[in-house]
């Protein structure tokens, strides 16, 4: 039988660049990911940040994705997975800039990562950090990891998530460093669909009916304790503020201030006033310092890839 | 005179391979198509992806690949700048994309660097319906089947389209 019968036969075929699993190798063909880090930047703190900035985007993007199934409509699920795949597409841009950097070199593992795989490729890059990396070696911030709840909380997380990246890339785009500022660039407009999306149903939930109104408001009161930690800036974020190449995280406060009090007075939502959930000894996601949530997580995204480290399909 | 495949240079060939998710369009219709230069056996061209997470691109490339590899050895680069907008589709592209019932997207123009307003209300500027041409349309859901479109319903025909968003 001809393999271009046979559909599983022709994508099992599909050769070399056909990793669909894996990735598709972006460390090897993204032009702008393979330039040095700009003069006077430290190498290992430009890897540090485009860790952080994948992880949010990373783990946030596997979060949406248990959405695939369960969504209220069609149009939801549709939406939910496009959403988580904007946020993977940012991702595997900055995994593949940080490992160029050296990130992913000290989760390789011997003969199995390091050496060639049957197809004469090594693994790239992002896939060691993506599936061979340990939840304490994860640098996204906690909102990132939170389970999601109902519809509701997702769509208060989103709106919350989204207007924080978007004022962040926003900002990304002048940075001196060239994969930062493209990765941003092409980010800006997506994470604005995503802010909308979410707002659209945070007024229609939160101005529905009466059950939907105390479950939205819920959802909110949810992720708010979660929301303080991504206006702390870590100090690998600091110093590189001051190389021109990242953003400050504090500047962020005022974006997402002004887009909930945009939104929740007219979804008849109330501003939560619940204490953030608490740095332990100052340390939080960006020091790899977790909540229990992110373990499963990882969990479901890492064990295929660790069970067939060598398999491509 | 007849042409051959030697005839043609990469580029040629490079321009008419088709998007995978709009086969309606070719990579050069779409303006993903950067460059391609050919040197020495070797052949070089360079892409850009519509959106980075979009899956179409892995595809891209191996097509990109399977078609060029009569001029010699392929390497099929993506580069993110400039980045890619839909104001790059040609106009070749969206008479073809209005042909196949996909409304063409705006042309959005220089993008601002300031801050993105968010917007509660629903847009003022209607997208045409690519069927009957009426403007009374209504945003269905803002994902459509794959990442860069809107599902969009006609008040008029009363039929659904798919919108190619502006981005
Ligand atoms: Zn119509």
């Amino acid at each position: 039988m001809d393999a271009d019968d046979n559909v599983y036969d022709a994508l099992a075929a599909a050769d070399h660049d056909g990793r669909w699993a894996h990735g598709a190798g972006f460390d090897e063909s993204v032009v702008e990911v393979t330039a040095p880090a700009p003069d006077g930047v430290d190498t290992e703190d430009l890897a540090a940040y485009c860790l952080m900035l994948a992880d949010d985007a990373l783990v946030g993007s596997q979060r949406l994705s248990e959405w695939a199934t369960h969504a209220p409509e069609l149009e939801e699920e549709v939406a939910l997975a496009n959403i988580a795949l904007d946020l993977l597409g940012q991702a595997r841009v900055l995994l593949a800039r940080a490992g160029h950097l050296g990130a992913a070199e000290r989760f390789r593992v011997a003969g199995r990562a390091s050496e060639a795989t049957g197809d004469g490729r090594a693994h790239d890059d992002e896939d060691v950090l993506a599936y061979f990396r340990d939840d304490r070696f994860f640098r996204n911030v906690t909102l990132a990891e939170i389970d999601l709840g109902d519809f509701a909380q997702t769509m208060a997380w989103m709106l919350v998530f989204s207007s924080w990246r978007l004022g962040l890339m926003t900002r990304l785009r002048g940075s001196a460093d060239p994969v930062l500022a493209a990765v941003a660039t092409k980010a800006v407009p997506e994470l604005a669909y995503q802010r909308e999306y979410a707002a659209g149903w945070v007024l229609r939930l939160g101005d529905g009916t009466e059950l939907s109104h105390v479950r939205m408001q819920a959802g909110l009161d949810a992720v708010w304790p979660f929301v303080e930690e991504i206006f702390g800036a870590h100090a690998v974020e600091t110093r590189l503020v001051e190389a021109g190449v990242a953003v400050d995280p504090a500047a962020l406060r005022a974006d997402v201030d002004a887009d909930l009090e945009q939104v929740l007075p007219v979804a008849t939502l109330t501003r939560p006033e619940r204490p953030a959930v608490g740095l332990v000894g100052g340390r939080g996601g960006r020091d790899g310092v977790h909540t229990e949530a992110l373990g499963p997580v990882l969990a479901v995204m890492q064990s295929l890839a660790r069970a067939h480290p060598e398999a491509t399909w | 005179m007849v042409s051959t495949l030697t005839d043609r240079s990469p580029w040629d060939v490079a321009a008419e391979v088709t998007d995978p998710e709009m086969p309606m369009l070719t990579l050069a219709d779409l303006g993903v198509l950067r460059s391609v230069s050919h040197d020495d056996g070797r052949v070089v061209a360079t892409i850009t992806p519509t959106y980075a997470g979009c899956p179409a691109l892995d595809a891209m490339r191996a097509d990109l690949a399977e078609k060029l590899a009569d001029f010699g050895e392929v390497e099929v680069r993506v580069s993110l700048t400039p980045p890619w907008t839909t104001d790059l589709i040609s106009d070749e592209g969206r008479r073809k994309l209005a042909e196949a019932g996909v409304a063409p997207p705006e042309h959005i123009g220089p993008r601002t660097t300031g801050p993105v307003a968010l917007t509660l209300a629903p847009p003022e500027k209607r997208v045409e319906c690519p069927r009957c041409g009426s403007a009374d349309t209504a945003v269905l859901s803002r994902f459509g089947p794959t990442a860069c479109t809107a599902l969009v319903r006609c008040r008029v025909c009363r039929e659904p389209f798919e919108h190619m968003k502006d981005i």
